[in-house]
């Protein structure tokens, strides 16, 4: 049986600042790190594998050649192999573009069972792309998991909801996205760290893949951004004051005076 | 110095690591005087306690590059928690790794990496400190057993370890070639511990004696040849320093932490105090000497990986990074001022856990011995 997980190397978003200026992000000496719901697909996907080992772990992302490191951090954490799609053809993609490429990677991967992405990227925070790979692919797509179970050939899944959640039964091939709730991800072992550094990291460029160059990059992107904007915060905070009880009593008072609770 | 890449990524993992588990755990271990056990498992799983053992044994088969990474990195944030990793992953584990046979290794090393049973290192007696020769306990050859009598002090781990190192005098009229290592474990009669020391730092690892009364130890139990134990001992110092050296660089990284956020955020006179010029020359000298340690301690540790001797390498850097360790946090502190002296700030405790660094594992003053034995020729 195999998983791909699809992850993403992305702007430390904590450590990000906004120059006030330009509106645009400082990423001078931000760190670059795996986005977080991409380690809780993974996490989930290595449990799998725990309680399973002929189960296979296979990591893919897209990026320039520095994801390397990042790619090395999931094998450090338990997976297999590692992927990198990585070609000057497919920079500015936005999430369509992006998940053309993806979908047109896991093809050439084949016989996978499990696709596992994150929700979204703190960067981005479009939450797309999974689920486009889902349909580019035309196999069934669970978003939101926060649980999940495998036997024979059906995931069982806790679909996160606003107020709730749903359970789903889905037969494989599937792909499915994770939110933080599903786990918490593994640290990376010392020993594992070594290995990762004694394997081989597949890079392949638009030429080893079925794509054409107009179905990827910047002139493949619909999306435009139209502007970039810091929102400028027009509230003012209310400060409760006193011993915790008395503070707790205002809070639900205030909140039940605009009808919150 | 450049790191290699694996290296780059141990360090990240380390600080993810301690980010996450070891948050407020050096104030609460300060309360509970024990490591958790849930942290113990999390070092054990992630080969944290094992670094440097073979993988055929349990361990993570990294270098001591790696080990000295781990250290430092983690004494950054939790001084005690580093203590309890150098006490297996070096005084215990390297004894049996270059000594032991193939049996005691199977047995001991095997347990010690995948965490079923904690070990300790007795070395240091009432009366044999610096001058460990000078030991008094005594292992009297029986048949097929070793019957061992005396007591070791300050034994890290001592009241929670399955099973000790032990040296012990099998042939007084040989000196100190007459001291012999051996394997004891704490479950044999005769083998009880002192009680738990109310110790000034490190408050978060278990330390007593270890008493030994007519404890019967199989031969088999012996750790390499009869008369080697004073040099196996020293030898597991040599290296075992480099882990020391390191867990006092990452103190005086830690209080030299604590003190750039503190001064940033204290104002005095309308200004930060980050802005006075005194301030700013402390901070660069702490600064420049914090990184003279580490040169000493990773150039140590490269020494080892590439197979040349550690033995003057280590002692410099545990000699100098002990003693900025302490007086980092003596700085630190001194410019927190009032606040430095309350419990509500880290480096009331980094002060403390400072203090044992330039003493135990060899003080600086026998570091200083070594070191001059070996550039005065």
């Amino acid at each position: 049986m195999k998983i791909i997980v699809c992850v993403k190397q992305v702007p430390d978003t904590t450590e990000v600042k906004i120059d006030p200026k330009t509106g645009t992000l400082i990423r001078d000496g931000v760190p670059s790190i795996l986005n977080p719901d991409d380690a809780n697909a993974l996490e989930g996907a290595l449990a799998l594998k725990d309680a399973n080992s002929d189960i296979t772990v296979d990591v893919l992302t897209m990026g320039p050649p520095q994801a390397d490191y990042m790619l090395r951090e999931c094998l450090s954490m338990g997976a297999d192999n590692a992927f990198l799609i990585s070609d000057r053809a497919f920079a500015g993609s936005d999430t369509w573009a992006t998940s053309n490429a993806l979908a047109s990677a896991i093809k050439k991967m084949d016989n996978y069972d499990i696709i596992f992405a994150g929700r979204q990227a703190i960067d981005g925070d479009t939450a797309q792309v999974g689920p486009q790979i889902a349909e580019k692919l035309n196999i069934s797509q669970v978003t939101y998991v926060q649980k999940m179970s495998y036997e024979n050939g059906e995931v069982t899944v806790e679909r996160q909801l606003e107020d709730g959640y749903e359970v789903l039964k889905a037969k494989t091939p599937i792909l499915l996205t994770a939110v933080k709730e599903l786990n918490s991800p593994r640290y990376m072992a010392v020993d594992k760290i070594f290995d990762a550094y004694q394997k081989e990291v597949t890079v392949w460029s638009i030429d080893d893949l079925d794509i054409e160059p107009s179905e990827v990059g910047l002139k493949a992107s619909p999306t435009r951004v139209a502007k970039s904007f810091v929102p400028q915060n027009t509230t003012e905070g209310i400060f409760l004051e006193g011993t915790p009880e008395k503070i707790v009593e205002d809070l639900i008072v205030s909140l039940k005076e605009i009808h919150v609770i | 110095m450049i790191l290699k890449k694996e290296h780059e990524l141990l360090r990240d993992a380390i600080t993810k690591f301690v980010e996450i588990e070891l948050k407020d755990l050096p104030e609460e271990i300060e309360e509970l005087g024990h490591i958790p056990k849930e942290l113990v498992d999390k070092l054990v799983r992630y080969k944290y306690l094992s670094p440097v053992i073979p993988k055929e044994y349990g361990g993570a088969g990294a270098d001591y590059l790696s080990y000295a990474i781990i250290m430092e990195e983690i004494s950054r944030r939790c001084a005690s928690t580093g203590t309890y990793i150098t006490a297996g992953a070096s005084l215990v584990a390297l004894p049996i790794l270059n000594y032991g046979t193939e049996e005691q290794k199977q047995k001991y090393l095997k347990a010690l990496a995948t965490g079923e049973m904690v070990g300790a290192f007795g070395l240091t007696e009432p009366g044999a400190g610096s001058d460990a020769g000078a030991t008094q306990t005594t292992a009297v050859l029986d048949g097929d057993n070793y019957i061992l009598n005396g007591r070791k002090t300050f034994i890290t781990n001592g009241p929670i370890c399955d099973f000790a190192i032990v040296t012990a005098v099998t042939d007084k009229s040989k000196g100190s070639k007459g001291i012999s290592g051996f394997l004891v474990e704490s479950a044999w009669e005769g083998f009880s511990t002192g009680a738990h020391e109310d110790k000034m730092g490190i408050r978060g690892t278990e330390t007593s004696d270890l008493i030994f009364q007519d404890v019967k130890v199989p031969k088999e139990n012996l750790l390499g040849k009869e008369g080697e134990g004073l040099k196996i001992a020293l030898n597991t110092l040599e290296a075992g320093r480099i882990g020391v050296a390191a867990q006092a660089l990452g103190v005086a990284q830690g209080a030299l932490d604590e003190c750039i956020k503190y001064v940033q955020e204290r104002v005095q006179f309308n200004k930060p105090l980050s802005a006075f010029q005194n301030t700013r020359f402390t901070i660069a000298e702490m600064a420049t000497k914090v990184q003279a340690a580490r040169l000493l301690v990773y150039n140590s540790a490269l020494e080892k990986d590439n197979g040349i001797n550690p033995g003057l390498s280590s002692s410099m850097a545990k000699y100098y990074a002990a003693e900025v360790a302490n007086e980092v946090a003596y700085k630190a502190l001194q410019l927190h001022g009032g606040y430095g002296y309350i419990k509500d700030y880290p480096i009331e405790r980094i002060y403390r856990d400072a203090r044992i660094l330039s003493i135990y594992e060899g003080t600086s003053q026998v570091q200083q011995m070594v070191i001059a034995g070996a550039v005065i020729k």
